[in-house]
């Protein structure tokens, strides 16, 4: 045997995972509270002590680990157009793992920096500008970040014209990066680089700053923030290595106490012949998180995105009784379902925090009446043809009732803008391994592989009440995608 | 010296798509920077895509009849946005029918638009106007 430990230090819970190398297979799972404020190594040795009552005692050839601890990566991104460097900032910082505190625009005013004072982000983002565009808003910027006191580390990716500028105006009081810009020309996204500096940050000196670095003998290596590992791993799942075949395209959701992240492996390119696509392409890899949607922390988002009588229905419970109860989830955010009724009430909950967190992912579709007739006006992802699901998070994978929760994640005859899946597969991370099998596909991916496929425990087919698509669903166009209303 | 960068697109509902790659073809040739836009593009999309760029003209097409109504308002917004002077140019059949184009252009320019091109302009002739306009050819 050869057995490998995967560390997820979140906020609340360290979870360990082991693995066998040599039978391909997982040895178990447990999980313990962790204690950042004093020492994570107390709680990796709980959850070690947890995982080997199942197992037995265990020697580790190797160990690592991600973090979401102490906040997880905060960061502050600045660009200059909202819906273009701005939104490019905010991609590139979510799919590199971190948490956006807040995404500025244009040029930042004293308020701003006293904002990013009071936040102290672990690193700050700065973009703005095509190369050889507008420079005047990033060197602004630069300089209202540089007299803001506090020394976290800078990335520059923004107009290459005015990046030895930045530099030199950030240098002395930052640590300061510079990176090819975001978007160097007009609607083209290059991202990848600054995820690239932004992951080497967090290794340099995150997880140092976190009181991680105290595990650390222990670990062969902390390797990345946990939405990092987790992107790694639906990367893995959907594409596959050279031997081992992927299942495909997916979309993945984890709905958390305090935000639901959904993750899209997949191209979602306009599928007629006579669709416009507007706004930016997106990643092909793509991470959203909802710091609205949670089952806890965040269940008052919930109802303010789909309105207590529709949720109240759903659980079968009278309104007044589930504001009631949606009140104690608020301020007993550690509470479990008791008996039916608050069962009843998480799975609504859960329902429409899928519901509202791929519907702000996915793309939409819009029919727009011209001269020639009907176009389609497209922006963000197609994934109607999308056949499988991920789901993950507390709140689904301790229920029997997955598949008609993660059902939400479907096209809705209701809102038939939305581009979500018609059809669909739902496979559940009943044995929370995700995040443990991004790690392990660092060193191991053809091994982690496997056994996700395994192991996500797969729910059947799910199918959306819609018909199939017809050319006559009317959707009123809006301002908006074209310019004028119709 | 640096390049002069356009924006150009074809505005509102409208698709028709061949004019514009013409031009697009025929700005790049002429030594231009240009970020085209496409079809059906709101006012919005044209003023971001000037402030990222830093552009030094927005060239806006309109082949459908409705050009009036898309393009009111454009100079007003890049006012707003902070785009002071920046050239806006207007060209196609901005509207419908055979309107005296006299009438037409002197509608546009109290609109805001620095030119407004007749159907028909060769691309030849807008380029000119450009060079003119932001004193390209002055050392």
């Amino acid at each position: 045997m050869r057995a490998v430990l995967l560390i997820d230090f979140g906020s609340t819970n360290t979870k360990v995972t082991a693995v066998d190398l040599d039978t391909e297979s997982l040895l178990g799972t447990a999980a313990a509270y962790t204690t950042v404020e004093t020492d994570v190594g107390e709680g990796l040795a709980n959850a070690i002590a947890i995982l080997e009552k199942q197992t037995g005692k265990l020697d580790f050839v190797e160990r690592y680990a991600c973090s979401s601890a102490a906040g997880g990566l905060r960061m502050i991104a600045s660009g200059l157009v909202p819906e273009l460097t701005a939104e490019a900032a905010k991609m590139a910082s979510l799919g590199a793992g971190a948490k956006i505190l807040k995404v500025y625009s244009f040029e930042m005013t004293e308020d701003d920096a006293d904002e990013i004072r009071a936040a102290k982000p672990d690193i700050v983002l700065l973009v703005g500008g095509t190369d050889g565009g507008n420079t005047d808003c990033i060197v602004h910027n630069a300089k209202l970040i540089a007299g803001v006191g506090v020394p976290f580390p800078v990335v520059v990716a923004g107009n290459r014209n005015a990046a030895k500028q930045c530099r030199e105006i950030l240098e002395p009081t930052h640590q300061t990066y510079v990176c090819e810009n975001v978007m160097p020309k007009f609607g083209q996204i290059n991202i990848e680089p600054t995820q690239k500096q932004i992951r080497e940050i967090f290794l340099g000196r995150i997880v140092q700053a976190k009181g991680l670095s105290e595990a650390s003998e222990l670990i062969s290596g902390i390797l990345m923030p946990t939405p990092s590992a987790m992107m790694k791993a639906m990367q893995l799942l959907a594409e596959g290595t050279e031997d081992e075949p992927g299942i495909g395209e997916l979309l993945a959701v984890d709905v958390g106490g305090a935000t639901t992240d959904v993750y899209t492996i997949a191209e979602g390119k306009p599928g007629k012949a006579n669709t416009v696509y507007k706004g930016l392409p997106e990643p092909y890899i793509k991470r959203t998180v909802e710091g609205d949607v949670g089952m806890r922390y965040s269940v008052h988002g919930i109802v303010d995105a789909c309105g207590i009588g529709k949720l109240a229905k759903l659980a079968g419970i009278g309104k007044d009784r589930a504001q009631e109860m949606i009140d104690y989830l608020a301020a007993h955010t550690d509470a479990l379902p008791q008996d039916d009724e608050w069962e009843r009430l998480d799975h609504a909950l859960a329902s429409m925090a899928i519901d509202t967190a791929v519907t702000r992912h996915v793309g939409k579709l819009e029919e727009a009446y011209t001269m020639l007739g009907v176009t389609y006006v497209q922006s963000g992802k197609d994934m109607t043809n999308c056949r499988q699901i991920v789901v993950t998070g507390g709140s689904l994978i301790h229920t029997k009732k997955t598949g008609e929760i993660a059902a939400h994640a479907l096209f809705d005859p209701e809102n038939p803008a939305s581009l979500k899946p018609r059809r669909s597969r739902i496979l559940v991370d009943r044995k929370y391994i995700l995040a443990g099998m991004g790690l392990l596909s660092e060193k191991y991916p053809e091994i982690a592989l496997r056994i996700m496929k395994r192991e996500l425990s797969d729910e059947g087919e799910q199918v959306s009440a819609a018909p199939e698509p017809k050319e006559t669903n009317f959707v009123p166009m809006t301002q908006g995608g074209c310019g004028m209303p119709i | 010296m640096k390049k002069a960068t356009l924006i150009i697109g074809v505005i509102g509902a409208d698709v028709h798509a061949v004019g514009n790659k013409i031009l697009y073809r025929a700005f790049l040739d002429a030594g231009f920077n240009v970020v085209n836009l496409g079809v059906m593009v709101s006012q919005e999309e044209f003023i971001a895509a000037a402030i990222e760029a830093d552009a030094d003209a927005i060239l806006v097409s309109s082949l459908y009849g409705q050009g009036e109504l898309d393009c009111r308002g454009l100079r007003e917004k890049c006012d707003e946005a902070g785009l002071k002077d920046i050239l806006l140019y207007v060209g196609g059949n901005v509207v419908i029918g055979k309107q005296n184009f006299a009438d037409v252009e002197k509608r546009f320019k109290e609109m805001g638009f620095n030119r407004v091109f007749a159907p028909g302009t060769l691309p030849e002739v807008d380029i000119a106007a450009l060079h003119e306009d932001l004193k390209l050819d002055e050392a």
